[in-house]
């Protein structure tokens, strides 16, 4: 009954964020309730029984990456955005048909679904158990991910950085490169 | 041991791939937009989580874990190209970014 509790709490928290996150129009509140909304879904990783990952979900998650956006925000200053008009047929045909397909998806995930219940605790989600995971079975997948997120960074510094100053650089190292080739290559 | 119904979490997870979904479609600041992809991102996560919980099988959480590289790894380049974008265009309103050369 605990568990029934905590897992209705923390999931009306959720969507509760979500949906401020859609209402508000300044992303220094959107990336707050984004902030809400991963914390909250690592207290349901936990009620799931994996630990481990309720701890990267707050420290890659709601830590990095949400430190990320929100220094983005601050760095662009971004205002309260402009609201567009949307058109009149969308809202008119978009809304009863987004009600009736949440609702026999919902209904079916309940009432129809062949799923079982799933047994809280019942699967070790340890650092242990993760570890021989990914460094025995996954272990090639992993390798290429660290590479990926090498090339990301990488990325990520060539795309923020201010071209101008790119090219300033290349003219202040030019010149100090240059006297030196030519000498090298008269030596020879 | 104390049990929950998997249709609980799934339909928890398509509430927020949903508003995800919807927040891509009708939020105007590309920051926002971005945002909602990370939120669909979780929502994909929690699903993995209770699968993994429902067949016994850790593959499901690790494969969360590689998600969670590449969500990394999305947000710092897609967050370097909209400091790239807004130093070219001096705006975040994904309206007024409708050129792909300026």
């Amino acid at each position: 009954m605990l568990h029934l509790i905590l897992f209705l709490f923390f999931g009306l928290l959720c969507v509760a964020g979500a949906i401020n996150l859609l209402a508000q129009s300044h992303p220094i509140n959107s990336a707050l309730s984004l902030i809400v909304v991963m914390g909250s879904l690592a207290a349901e990783y936990l009620l799931l029984g994996a630990e481990f990952l309720a701890a990267v979900q707050v420290i890659v998650y709601a830590g990095a990456i949400m430190v990320l956006f929100v220094i983005t925000i601050m760095l662009l200053n971004a205002g309260a955005e402009e609201r567009t008009k949307g058109s009149r047929v969308a809202i008119l045909l978009g809304v009863p048909g987004a009600v009736i397909g949440a609702v026999l998806v919902v209904w079916t995930l309940l009432f129809r679904s062949n799923t079982s219940a799933v047994t809280i605790g019942a699967l070790p989600g340890g650092p242990q158990e993760i570890a021989r995971l990914l460094f025995h079975q996954f272990l090639l997948p992993f390798e290429i991910t660290s590479v990926l997120i090498l090339i990301a960074i990488m990325g990520a510094v060539v795309l923020a950085s201010r071209p101008d100053a790119v090219a300033k650089r290349h003219h202040t190292e030019a010149p100090k490169a240059m006297p030196e080739l030519v000498g090298a290559g008269k030596e020879h | 041991m104390e049990t929950i119904p998997l249709s609980y979490y799934l339909v928890l997870s398509g509430i927020l791939f949903v508003c995800g979904v919807l927040g891509f479609l009708i939020k105007r600041n590309i920051i926002t937009i971005f945002m909602s992809i990370e939120l669909m991102l979780n929502g994909v996560n929690l699903s993995f989580v209770a699968f993994a919980a429902q067949w016994h099988s850790l593959s499901g959480q690790v494969f969360v874990f590689f998600v969670m590289v590449v969500a990394a790894a999305e947000a710092a380049v897609g967050l370097a190209i909209i400091i790239a974008v807004y130093r070219t265009r001096e705006t975040l309103n994904v309206d007024q970014v409708n050129l792909l050369k300026l």
